[in-house]
Protein backbone atom coordinates (compact mmCIF):
# COMPACT_ATOMS: atom_id res chain seq x y z
CA UNK A 1 0.00 0.00 0.00
CA UNK A 2 1.10 3.60 -0.83
CA UNK A 3 0.74 6.36 1.29
CA UNK A 4 -0.97 8.91 0.21
CA UNK A 5 1.52 11.15 1.32
CA UNK A 6 4.83 10.17 -0.09
CA UNK A 7 2.72 9.87 -3.79
CA UNK A 8 1.24 13.00 -3.74
CA UNK A 9 1.05 15.05 -7.11
CA UNK A 10 3.54 18.09 -7.43
CA UNK A 11 0.98 21.22 -7.68
CA UNK A 12 3.09 23.26 -9.86
CA UNK A 13 0.39 26.17 -9.52
CA UNK A 14 0.48 28.91 -6.88
CA UNK A 15 -2.01 26.84 -4.25
CA UNK A 16 -3.61 23.31 -3.49
CA UNK A 17 -6.80 23.03 -4.85
CA UNK A 18 -9.35 23.09 -1.23
CA UNK A 19 -12.83 22.61 -2.62
CA UNK A 20 -13.71 20.98 -6.03
CA UNK A 21 -15.65 24.70 -7.30
CA UNK A 22 -12.06 26.10 -7.37
CA UNK A 23 -12.31 28.30 -10.78
CA UNK A 24 -8.75 27.95 -11.70
CA UNK A 25 -7.67 24.67 -10.21
CA UNK A 26 -3.38 24.68 -10.09
CA UNK A 27 -1.81 22.68 -12.61
CA UNK A 28 -0.78 19.36 -11.15
CA UNK A 29 1.94 17.02 -12.65
CA UNK A 30 1.49 14.28 -13.45
CA UNK A 31 -2.36 14.76 -14.03
CA UNK A 32 -2.80 10.85 -14.01
CA UNK A 33 -1.31 8.75 -11.65
CA UNK A 34 -2.29 5.20 -10.64
CA UNK A 35 -0.24 2.69 -8.81
CA UNK A 36 -0.80 -0.77 -9.14
CA UNK A 37 -4.86 -0.79 -9.76
CA UNK A 38 -6.56 -3.81 -9.70
CA UNK A 39 -10.22 -4.75 -10.63
CA UNK A 40 -12.34 -7.67 -10.34
CA UNK A 41 -15.74 -8.64 -11.49
CA UNK A 42 -16.47 -11.56 -9.55
CA UNK A 43 -13.79 -14.11 -10.00
CA UNK A 44 -12.65 -12.75 -12.95
CA UNK A 45 -9.45 -9.86 -12.84
CA UNK A 46 -9.79 -7.37 -15.67
CA UNK A 47 -7.13 -5.22 -14.65
CA UNK A 48 -4.09 -6.69 -12.48
CA UNK A 49 -1.60 -4.36 -11.25
CA UNK A 50 -1.95 -1.43 -13.73
CA UNK A 51 0.64 1.78 -13.09
CA UNK A 52 -0.22 4.66 -15.36
CA UNK A 53 1.17 8.10 -15.09
CA UNK A 54 0.64 10.94 -17.45
CA UNK A 55 1.85 14.48 -17.35
CA UNK A 56 -0.12 18.08 -18.18
CA UNK A 57 -0.40 18.41 -21.76
CA UNK A 58 -0.10 14.54 -22.84
CA UNK A 59 -2.01 12.69 -25.27
CA UNK A 60 -1.62 9.02 -24.48
CA UNK A 61 -3.57 6.50 -26.82
CA UNK A 62 -4.30 3.88 -25.20
CA UNK A 63 -3.91 0.68 -27.60
CA UNK A 64 -4.69 -3.10 -26.90
CA UNK A 65 -6.78 -6.12 -27.96
CA UNK A 66 -10.79 -6.66 -27.08
CA UNK A 67 -11.07 -7.47 -23.72
CA UNK A 68 -7.47 -6.32 -22.64
CA UNK A 69 -9.49 -4.42 -20.00
CA UNK A 70 -9.41 -0.43 -21.80
CA UNK A 71 -12.85 0.65 -21.03
CA UNK A 72 -13.13 -0.89 -17.53
CA UNK A 73 -9.46 1.44 -16.94
CA UNK A 74 -10.99 4.61 -18.60
CA UNK A 75 -14.41 3.72 -16.24
CA UNK A 76 -12.18 3.74 -13.36
CA UNK A 77 -10.39 7.04 -14.35
CA UNK A 78 -13.65 8.65 -14.88
CA UNK A 79 -14.96 7.74 -11.35
CA UNK A 80 -17.93 4.99 -12.83
CA UNK A 81 -16.15 1.94 -11.27
CA UNK A 82 -14.31 1.62 -7.93
CA UNK A 83 -11.32 0.05 -8.30
CA UNK A 84 -10.11 -3.22 -6.09
CA UNK A 85 -7.10 -2.29 -5.00
CA UNK A 86 -4.63 -0.14 -5.90
CA UNK A 87 -4.10 4.08 -6.33
CA UNK A 88 -6.01 6.49 -8.93
CA UNK A 89 -5.43 10.41 -8.60
CA UNK A 90 -6.70 12.51 -11.03
CA UNK A 91 -5.46 16.10 -10.90
CA UNK A 92 -4.67 16.03 -7.99
CA UNK A 93 -8.07 14.29 -6.23
CA UNK A 94 -8.00 10.46 -5.44
CA UNK A 95 -10.28 8.03 -6.43
CA UNK A 96 -12.91 7.04 -5.24
CA UNK A 97 -12.80 9.13 -2.06
CA UNK A 98 -12.97 12.87 -4.02
CA UNK A 99 -14.94 11.74 -7.29
CA UNK A 100 -17.01 14.61 -7.22
CA UNK A 101 -13.58 16.97 -7.36
CA UNK A 102 -12.05 14.62 -10.39
CA UNK A 103 -15.61 14.87 -12.31
CA UNK A 104 -15.33 18.45 -12.18
CA UNK A 105 -12.41 17.92 -14.02
CA UNK A 106 -12.79 15.52 -16.33
CA UNK A 107 -14.39 15.43 -19.82
CA UNK A 108 -15.48 12.00 -21.05
CA UNK A 109 -16.63 10.71 -24.79
CA UNK A 110 -17.58 7.29 -25.74
CA UNK A 111 -18.74 5.04 -28.25
CA UNK A 112 -22.15 5.99 -26.94
CA UNK A 113 -23.22 9.39 -27.06
CA UNK A 114 -24.52 9.92 -23.67
CA UNK A 115 -27.06 12.51 -25.13
CA UNK A 116 -31.48 12.51 -24.82
CA UNK A 117 -32.89 11.37 -28.45
CA UNK A 118 -35.92 13.31 -27.36
CA UNK A 119 -34.06 16.59 -26.39
CA UNK A 120 -32.68 19.01 -29.01
CA UNK A 121 -29.07 19.63 -28.70
CA UNK A 122 -29.50 22.72 -26.89
CA UNK A 123 -31.65 21.22 -24.33
CA UNK A 124 -29.08 18.63 -23.63
CA UNK A 125 -26.31 20.75 -23.58
CA UNK A 126 -28.53 23.50 -21.15
CA UNK A 127 -29.25 20.44 -18.95
CA UNK A 128 -25.88 19.26 -18.40
CA UNK A 129 -24.35 23.09 -18.26
CA UNK A 130 -27.47 23.05 -14.61
CA UNK A 131 -25.61 19.58 -13.89
CA UNK A 132 -22.00 21.17 -13.75
CA UNK A 133 -23.17 24.21 -12.69
CA UNK A 134 -21.61 26.85 -15.41
CA UNK A 135 -21.53 30.28 -14.98
CA UNK A 136 -22.95 31.39 -18.17
CA UNK A 137 -25.10 28.13 -19.66
CA UNK A 138 -26.66 30.47 -22.59
CA UNK A 139 -23.71 32.04 -23.42
CA UNK A 140 -21.28 28.78 -23.08
CA UNK A 141 -23.91 26.32 -24.88
CA UNK A 142 -24.21 28.31 -28.32
CA UNK A 143 -20.20 28.55 -28.11
CA UNK A 144 -19.86 24.64 -27.81
CA UNK A 145 -22.69 24.55 -30.86
CA UNK A 146 -20.63 26.48 -32.82
CA UNK A 147 -17.64 24.87 -31.72
CA UNK A 148 -18.71 21.82 -33.02
CA UNK A 149 -20.59 23.00 -36.16
CA UNK A 150 -24.14 22.33 -35.17
CA UNK A 151 -25.49 25.89 -34.43
CA UNK A 152 -28.06 25.57 -37.42
CA UNK A 153 -29.73 22.35 -36.24
CA UNK A 154 -29.47 23.33 -32.55
CA UNK A 155 -33.71 22.88 -31.86
CA UNK A 156 -33.45 19.68 -34.16
CA UNK A 157 -34.16 16.48 -31.39
CA UNK A 158 -30.85 14.37 -31.01
CA UNK A 159 -32.67 11.38 -32.32
CA UNK A 160 -33.37 12.80 -35.71
CA UNK A 161 -29.25 13.71 -36.09
CA UNK A 162 -26.76 11.02 -37.76
CA UNK A 163 -24.28 9.16 -35.51
CA UNK A 164 -21.57 11.09 -36.71
CA UNK A 165 -23.44 14.95 -35.98
CA UNK A 166 -24.41 13.04 -32.06
CA UNK A 167 -20.73 12.08 -31.99
CA UNK A 168 -19.99 16.14 -32.28
CA UNK A 169 -22.41 17.10 -30.19
CA UNK A 170 -21.02 14.29 -27.19
CA UNK A 171 -17.72 16.56 -27.68
CA UNK A 172 -19.63 19.65 -27.26
CA UNK A 173 -20.95 18.13 -23.96
CA UNK A 174 -17.78 16.54 -22.66
CA UNK A 175 -15.94 20.55 -23.26
CA UNK A 176 -18.78 22.25 -22.13
CA UNK A 177 -17.70 22.22 -18.94
CA UNK A 178 -13.85 23.06 -19.86
CA UNK A 179 -12.02 20.23 -18.21
CA UNK A 180 -8.26 19.92 -17.64
CA UNK A 181 -8.54 15.79 -18.77
CA UNK A 182 -10.14 14.25 -21.18
CA UNK A 183 -11.09 10.88 -21.87
CA UNK A 184 -12.32 9.35 -25.28
CA UNK A 185 -13.18 5.54 -25.02
CA UNK A 186 -13.17 4.12 -28.75
CA UNK A 187 -14.71 7.40 -30.09
CA UNK A 188 -14.35 6.46 -33.37
CA UNK A 189 -16.66 3.16 -33.33
CA UNK A 190 -19.17 3.45 -36.12
CA UNK A 191 -18.50 7.09 -37.29
CA UNK A 192 -18.04 7.68 -41.47
CA UNK A 193 -14.67 8.86 -43.01
CA UNK A 194 -15.67 12.59 -42.68
CA UNK A 195 -17.19 12.26 -38.92
CA UNK A 196 -13.66 10.33 -37.66
CA UNK A 197 -11.93 13.60 -39.83
CA UNK A 198 -14.06 16.31 -37.99
CA UNK A 199 -13.49 14.32 -34.72
CA UNK A 200 -9.80 13.92 -35.08
CA UNK A 201 -9.44 17.97 -35.62
CA UNK A 202 -11.35 18.56 -32.29
CA UNK A 203 -9.18 16.31 -30.69
CA UNK A 204 -6.11 17.35 -31.45
CA UNK A 205 -7.69 21.24 -31.00
CA UNK A 206 -8.75 20.12 -27.23
CA UNK A 207 -4.78 18.57 -26.60
CA UNK A 208 -3.82 21.88 -28.59
CA UNK A 209 -4.87 23.92 -25.76
CA UNK A 210 -3.12 21.80 -23.36
CA UNK A 211 -5.42 19.57 -22.19
CA UNK A 212 -4.21 15.93 -20.95
CA UNK A 213 -6.17 13.70 -23.24
CA UNK A 214 -5.85 9.79 -22.89
CA UNK A 215 -7.86 7.86 -25.97
CA UNK A 216 -8.52 4.32 -25.74
CA UNK A 217 -8.79 3.14 -29.56
CA UNK A 218 -8.58 -0.15 -32.21
CA UNK A 219 -7.36 2.30 -34.97
CA UNK A 220 -3.03 2.49 -34.81
CA UNK A 221 -3.32 5.10 -37.92
CA UNK A 222 -5.27 7.42 -35.71
CA UNK A 223 -3.49 6.55 -32.62
CA UNK A 224 0.00 7.54 -34.18
CA UNK A 225 -1.29 10.75 -35.82
CA UNK A 226 -2.85 12.28 -32.73
CA UNK A 227 -1.37 10.63 -29.61
CA UNK A 228 2.59 11.88 -28.43
CA UNK A 229 2.58 8.59 -26.24
CA UNK A 230 1.13 4.95 -27.01
CA UNK A 231 1.02 2.46 -24.25
CA UNK A 232 -0.39 -1.41 -24.70
CA UNK A 233 -2.71 -2.80 -22.23
CA UNK A 234 -2.46 -6.61 -22.43
CA UNK A 235 -4.70 -9.25 -20.22
CA UNK A 236 -4.82 -6.28 -17.52
CA UNK A 237 -1.66 -4.68 -17.73
CA UNK A 238 0.79 -2.04 -19.14
CA UNK A 239 3.24 -4.32 -21.56
CA UNK A 240 4.81 -1.35 -23.19
CA UNK A 241 4.90 2.22 -23.81
CA UNK A 242 6.69 4.07 -26.12
CA UNK A 243 6.74 8.36 -26.73
CA UNK A 244 5.72 9.82 -30.47
CA UNK A 245 9.66 10.94 -30.43
CA UNK A 246 11.02 7.54 -29.94
CA UNK A 247 9.03 5.83 -32.96
CA UNK A 248 8.00 6.27 -36.66
CA UNK A 249 4.17 6.64 -36.89
CA UNK A 250 5.08 3.38 -39.53
CA UNK A 251 6.72 1.89 -36.62
CA UNK A 252 3.46 1.75 -34.56
CA UNK A 253 2.14 -1.75 -35.76
CA UNK A 254 5.15 -3.50 -35.90
CA UNK A 255 5.64 -2.23 -31.46
CA UNK A 256 2.00 -2.90 -30.71
CA UNK A 257 2.43 -6.38 -32.61
CA UNK A 258 5.63 -7.30 -30.54
CA UNK A 259 4.33 -5.81 -27.74
CA UNK A 260 1.51 -8.25 -27.42
CA UNK A 261 3.68 -11.38 -28.72
CA UNK A 262 5.88 -10.80 -25.81
CA UNK A 263 3.19 -11.15 -23.05
CA UNK A 264 1.71 -14.01 -24.88
CA UNK A 265 5.79 -15.32 -24.97
CA UNK A 266 6.12 -14.36 -21.19
CA UNK A 267 2.81 -15.91 -20.12
CA UNK A 268 3.82 -19.43 -21.75
CA UNK A 269 7.24 -19.38 -20.80
CA UNK A 270 5.89 -19.19 -17.20
CA UNK A 271 3.94 -22.20 -17.57
CA UNK A 272 6.31 -24.32 -19.40
CA UNK A 273 8.57 -23.30 -16.03
CA UNK A 274 5.83 -24.24 -13.98
CA UNK A 275 4.99 -27.57 -15.96
CA UNK A 276 8.98 -28.34 -15.70
CA UNK A 277 9.19 -27.86 -12.07
CA UNK B 1 -5.99 28.06 -34.30
CA UNK B 2 -8.14 26.74 -36.84
CA UNK B 3 -8.82 23.32 -36.69
CA UNK B 4 -9.12 20.67 -39.68
CA UNK B 5 -12.72 21.43 -39.95
CA UNK B 6 -12.46 25.10 -40.56
CA UNK B 7 -13.73 25.87 -37.02
CA UNK B 8 -11.38 27.66 -34.32
CA UNK B 9 -11.67 26.85 -31.24
CA UNK B 10 -9.84 29.33 -29.77
CA UNK B 11 -12.17 32.19 -30.92
CA UNK B 12 -15.48 29.78 -29.52
CA UNK B 13 -14.47 28.90 -25.90
CA UNK B 14 -13.95 31.30 -22.99
CA UNK B 15 -13.42 29.72 -19.44
CA UNK B 16 -14.89 32.24 -17.67
CA UNK B 17 -18.16 31.35 -18.97
CA UNK B 18 -17.58 27.29 -18.51
CA UNK B 19 -16.28 28.35 -14.62
CA UNK B 20 -18.44 26.98 -12.25
CA UNK B 21 -20.60 29.29 -10.38
CA UNK B 22 -20.31 29.76 -7.01
CA UNK B 23 -23.45 28.79 -4.83
CA UNK B 24 -23.91 26.93 -1.62
CA UNK B 25 -24.10 22.84 -2.12
CA UNK B 26 -27.67 22.71 -0.98
CA UNK B 27 -28.48 24.89 -4.10
CA UNK B 28 -26.34 23.06 -6.17
CA UNK B 29 -27.98 20.03 -5.01
CA UNK B 30 -31.33 21.13 -6.10
CA UNK B 31 -30.36 22.46 -9.21
CA UNK B 32 -29.32 19.33 -9.96
CA UNK B 33 -32.30 17.38 -9.05
CA UNK B 34 -34.58 20.19 -10.79
CA UNK B 35 -32.55 19.72 -13.90
CA UNK B 36 -33.54 16.10 -13.68
CA UNK B 37 -36.71 16.24 -12.78
CA UNK B 38 -37.24 19.30 -15.89
CA UNK B 39 -35.23 17.15 -18.58
CA UNK B 40 -37.66 13.57 -18.07
CA UNK B 41 -40.51 15.92 -18.52
CA UNK B 42 -39.36 17.75 -20.87
CA UNK B 43 -38.48 14.39 -22.76
CA UNK B 44 -41.59 13.03 -21.95
CA UNK B 45 -43.91 15.55 -23.44
CA UNK B 46 -42.13 14.70 -26.83
CA UNK B 47 -42.12 11.06 -26.70
CA UNK B 48 -45.29 10.45 -24.40
CA UNK B 49 -43.94 6.69 -24.70
CA UNK B 50 -43.93 6.20 -20.55
CA UNK B 51 -47.25 8.04 -19.88
CA UNK B 52 -49.66 6.36 -22.86
CA UNK B 53 -47.66 2.98 -21.71
CA UNK B 54 -48.92 3.58 -18.17
CA UNK B 55 -51.91 4.96 -19.19
CA UNK B 56 -53.42 2.63 -21.48
CA UNK B 57 -52.01 -0.32 -19.68
CA UNK B 58 -53.98 1.01 -16.52
CA UNK B 59 -57.30 1.69 -17.91
CA UNK B 60 -57.01 -1.67 -19.79
CA UNK B 61 -57.01 -3.58 -16.37
CA UNK B 62 -59.29 -1.83 -14.55
CA UNK B 63 -61.87 -2.33 -17.85
CA UNK B 64 -60.72 -5.66 -17.44
CA UNK B 65 -61.83 -5.91 -14.06
CA UNK B 66 -65.15 -4.47 -14.65
CA UNK B 67 -65.95 -6.77 -16.94
CA UNK B 68 -64.45 -9.79 -16.24
CA UNK B 69 -65.88 -9.92 -12.40
CA UNK B 70 -69.10 -8.56 -12.68
CA UNK B 71 -69.91 -6.93 -9.03
CA UNK B 72 -72.78 -5.72 -7.24
CA UNK B 73 -72.66 -2.47 -5.70
CA UNK B 74 -71.76 -3.74 -1.73
CA UNK B 75 -68.96 -5.77 -3.48
CA UNK B 76 -67.82 -3.48 -5.25
CA UNK B 77 -67.13 -0.93 -2.55
CA UNK B 78 -65.01 -3.65 -0.88
CA UNK B 79 -63.14 -4.36 -4.06
CA UNK B 80 -62.37 -0.99 -5.27
CA UNK B 81 -58.81 -0.52 -3.46
CA UNK B 82 -57.56 -3.91 -4.37
CA UNK B 83 -57.96 -3.51 -8.15
CA UNK B 84 -57.08 0.48 -7.76
CA UNK B 85 -53.91 -0.63 -6.41
CA UNK B 86 -53.11 -3.79 -8.70
CA UNK B 87 -53.77 -0.97 -11.18
CA UNK B 88 -51.25 1.52 -9.95
CA UNK B 89 -48.57 -0.76 -9.05
CA UNK B 90 -48.25 -2.68 -12.40
CA UNK B 91 -48.70 0.56 -14.27
CA UNK B 92 -46.18 2.11 -12.26
CA UNK B 93 -43.55 -1.13 -12.62
CA UNK B 94 -44.33 -0.45 -16.25
CA UNK B 95 -43.24 3.16 -15.99
CA UNK B 96 -40.52 2.92 -13.80
CA UNK B 97 -38.78 0.04 -16.31
CA UNK B 98 -39.39 2.42 -19.51
CA UNK B 99 -38.22 5.86 -16.99
CA UNK B 100 -34.30 3.95 -16.35
CA UNK B 101 -34.40 2.11 -19.70
CA UNK B 102 -34.08 5.82 -21.22
CA UNK B 103 -31.29 6.46 -19.39
CA UNK B 104 -29.71 3.35 -20.22
CA UNK B 105 -30.04 3.01 -23.64
CA UNK B 106 -27.55 6.12 -24.98
CA UNK B 107 -25.58 6.11 -22.21
CA UNK B 108 -27.20 9.22 -20.40
CA UNK B 109 -26.79 7.22 -16.80
CA UNK B 110 -22.75 7.43 -17.06
CA UNK B 111 -23.75 11.24 -18.49
CA UNK B 112 -25.32 11.37 -15.19
CA UNK B 113 -23.12 10.12 -13.50
CA UNK B 114 -20.12 11.89 -14.88
CA UNK B 115 -21.85 15.66 -13.32
CA UNK B 116 -20.31 16.45 -10.61
CA UNK B 117 -22.60 16.02 -8.09
CA UNK B 118 -23.75 14.30 -5.08
CA UNK B 119 -25.37 11.53 -6.90
CA UNK B 120 -28.45 11.45 -4.56
CA UNK B 121 -29.89 14.36 -6.23
CA UNK B 122 -29.62 11.83 -9.53
CA UNK B 123 -32.32 9.40 -7.21
CA UNK B 124 -33.78 12.32 -5.95
CA UNK B 125 -34.33 14.07 -9.53
CA UNK B 126 -35.43 10.46 -10.71
CA UNK B 127 -37.96 9.56 -8.05
CA UNK B 128 -39.56 13.42 -8.05
CA UNK B 129 -39.99 12.68 -12.37
CA UNK B 130 -41.38 9.01 -11.55
CA UNK B 131 -43.74 10.49 -9.00
CA UNK B 132 -45.26 13.10 -10.96
CA UNK B 133 -45.91 10.45 -13.81
CA UNK B 134 -47.40 8.05 -11.36
CA UNK B 135 -49.58 10.63 -10.08
CA UNK B 136 -50.35 12.03 -13.83
CA UNK B 137 -51.92 8.20 -14.23
CA UNK B 138 -53.78 8.40 -11.00
CA UNK B 139 -55.31 11.72 -11.28
CA UNK B 140 -56.85 10.25 -14.82
CA UNK B 141 -57.76 6.48 -13.51
CA UNK B 142 -59.62 7.86 -10.62
CA UNK B 143 -62.32 9.35 -13.00
CA UNK B 144 -62.56 6.57 -15.25
CA UNK B 145 -62.95 4.23 -12.58
CA UNK B 146 -65.40 6.26 -10.51
CA UNK B 147 -67.51 6.30 -14.13
CA UNK B 148 -67.57 2.52 -14.98
CA UNK B 149 -67.84 1.63 -11.43
CA UNK B 150 -70.27 4.24 -10.42
CA UNK B 151 -68.43 5.01 -7.03
CA UNK B 152 -67.07 8.34 -5.78
CA UNK B 153 -63.71 8.14 -5.68
CA UNK B 154 -62.73 11.62 -4.93
CA UNK B 155 -62.09 11.87 -1.26
CA UNK B 156 -59.53 13.81 0.49
CA UNK B 157 -58.65 10.89 2.41
CA UNK B 158 -57.99 8.55 -0.01
CA UNK B 159 -56.43 10.73 -2.26
CA UNK B 160 -53.79 11.00 0.51
CA UNK B 161 -53.33 7.41 1.10
CA UNK B 162 -52.85 7.16 -3.13
CA UNK B 163 -50.46 9.98 -2.80
CA UNK B 164 -48.58 8.45 -0.08
CA UNK B 165 -48.51 5.25 -1.25
CA UNK B 166 -47.19 6.47 -4.35
CA UNK B 167 -44.11 8.40 -2.87
CA UNK B 168 -43.79 4.67 -1.46
CA UNK B 169 -43.93 2.79 -4.50
CA UNK B 170 -41.41 5.10 -6.39
CA UNK B 171 -38.85 5.68 -3.89
CA UNK B 172 -38.62 2.15 -3.63
CA UNK B 173 -38.99 1.61 -7.13
CA UNK B 174 -36.55 3.77 -8.55
CA UNK B 175 -33.76 2.30 -6.49
CA UNK B 176 -34.19 -0.86 -7.86
CA UNK B 177 -35.21 0.08 -10.91
CA UNK B 178 -31.53 1.65 -11.09
CA UNK B 179 -29.78 -1.99 -10.15
CA UNK B 180 -32.69 -3.78 -12.40
CA UNK B 181 -31.34 -1.82 -15.53
CA UNK B 182 -28.21 -2.71 -15.13
CA UNK B 183 -28.59 -6.31 -16.06
CA UNK B 184 -30.18 -8.07 -19.47
CA UNK B 185 -33.59 -9.12 -17.64
CA UNK B 186 -34.30 -5.86 -16.69
CA UNK B 187 -37.69 -6.29 -17.89
CA UNK B 188 -38.39 -9.17 -16.05
CA UNK B 189 -36.03 -8.25 -13.18
CA UNK B 190 -37.96 -5.62 -11.58
CA UNK B 191 -41.07 -6.68 -10.88
CA UNK B 192 -39.48 -9.43 -9.24
CA UNK B 193 -37.28 -7.20 -6.96
CA UNK B 194 -39.81 -4.42 -6.54
CA UNK B 195 -43.50 -6.89 -5.17
CA UNK B 196 -42.20 -8.20 -2.23
CA UNK B 197 -40.52 -5.09 -0.79
CA UNK B 198 -43.34 -3.26 -1.41
CA UNK B 199 -46.02 -5.48 0.36
CA UNK B 200 -46.17 -3.23 3.44
CA UNK B 201 -46.95 -0.46 0.97
CA UNK B 202 -49.82 -2.04 -0.87
CA UNK B 203 -50.86 -3.99 2.45
CA UNK B 204 -51.42 -0.44 4.39
CA UNK B 205 -52.63 1.21 1.32
CA UNK B 206 -55.25 -1.18 0.38
CA UNK B 207 -56.53 -1.28 3.74
CA UNK B 208 -56.60 3.01 4.27
CA UNK B 209 -58.23 3.08 0.99
CA UNK B 210 -60.86 0.56 1.87
CA UNK B 211 -61.61 2.05 5.49
CA UNK B 212 -62.53 5.48 3.55
CA UNK B 213 -64.42 3.68 0.75
CA UNK B 214 -66.06 2.19 3.60
CA UNK B 215 -66.43 5.43 5.60
CA UNK B 216 -65.08 3.77 8.81
CA UNK B 217 -63.93 5.72 12.22
CA UNK B 218 -60.33 7.41 11.80
CA UNK B 219 -59.07 5.61 14.76
CA UNK B 220 -59.16 2.71 12.69
CA UNK B 221 -57.43 4.32 9.40
CA UNK B 222 -54.94 5.70 10.73
CA UNK B 223 -52.37 2.91 11.56
CA UNK B 224 -52.30 2.32 8.05
CA UNK B 225 -51.39 6.18 7.10
CA UNK B 226 -48.87 5.97 9.76
CA UNK B 227 -47.42 2.92 8.57
CA UNK B 228 -47.23 4.29 4.85
CA UNK B 229 -45.65 7.59 6.14
CA UNK B 230 -42.88 5.07 8.22
CA UNK B 231 -42.39 3.29 5.15
CA UNK B 232 -41.95 6.20 3.02
CA UNK B 233 -39.42 7.98 5.14
CA UNK B 234 -37.71 4.92 6.20
CA UNK B 235 -37.33 3.80 2.61
CA UNK B 236 -36.29 7.56 1.53
CA UNK B 237 -33.14 7.42 3.65
CA UNK B 238 -31.59 4.19 2.62
CA UNK B 239 -32.73 4.54 -1.03
CA UNK B 240 -30.51 7.54 -0.05
CA UNK B 241 -27.68 5.85 1.43
CA UNK B 242 -27.84 2.98 -1.03
CA UNK B 243 -28.18 4.18 -4.38
CA UNK B 244 -24.27 5.92 -4.60
CA UNK B 245 -23.11 1.78 -4.35
CA UNK B 246 -26.23 0.86 -6.79
CA UNK B 247 -25.14 2.61 -9.66
CA UNK B 248 -21.41 2.20 -9.41
CA UNK B 249 -19.76 -0.91 -10.54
Amino acid sequence: MIHPDTNAPEVIGDTHPEVARAPAPPIVSPVISVTKLVKRFGLKTVLRGVNFKVDAGEFVALLGPNGAGKTTFLRILASLSRPAMGEVRVAGYRLPGQAAAVRRRLGVVSHLPLLYGDLTAEENLRFYGRMYGINAPRERVAEVLELVGLTPRRRDLVRTYSRGMQQRLAIGRAVLHDPEVMLFDEPHTGLDQDACVMLDSVMREVAARGRTVVMTSHDLSRAADLATRFDVLSRGVIVASVGRDEIEPDELLGFYRRSLKETGKGKSKTKEAKNES
Amino acid sequence: MKADSGVDLGEHLSPERAAPRRRSPLSAFLSAVGAIVWKDLAAELRSRELLSAMLVFAILVIFIFNFALELDAKTRSNVTAGILWVTFAFAGSLGLNRSMAIEKDRGCIDGLLLAPVDRSAIYFGKTIGNLIFMLIVVAIVIPIYSILYNINLFNPGLLLVIFLGSIGFVTVGTLLASMAVQTRTRDILLPILLFPVEIPVFIAAVKASMGFLQGLEMSEIMPWINLLIVYDVVFTAVAFMLFDYVVEE
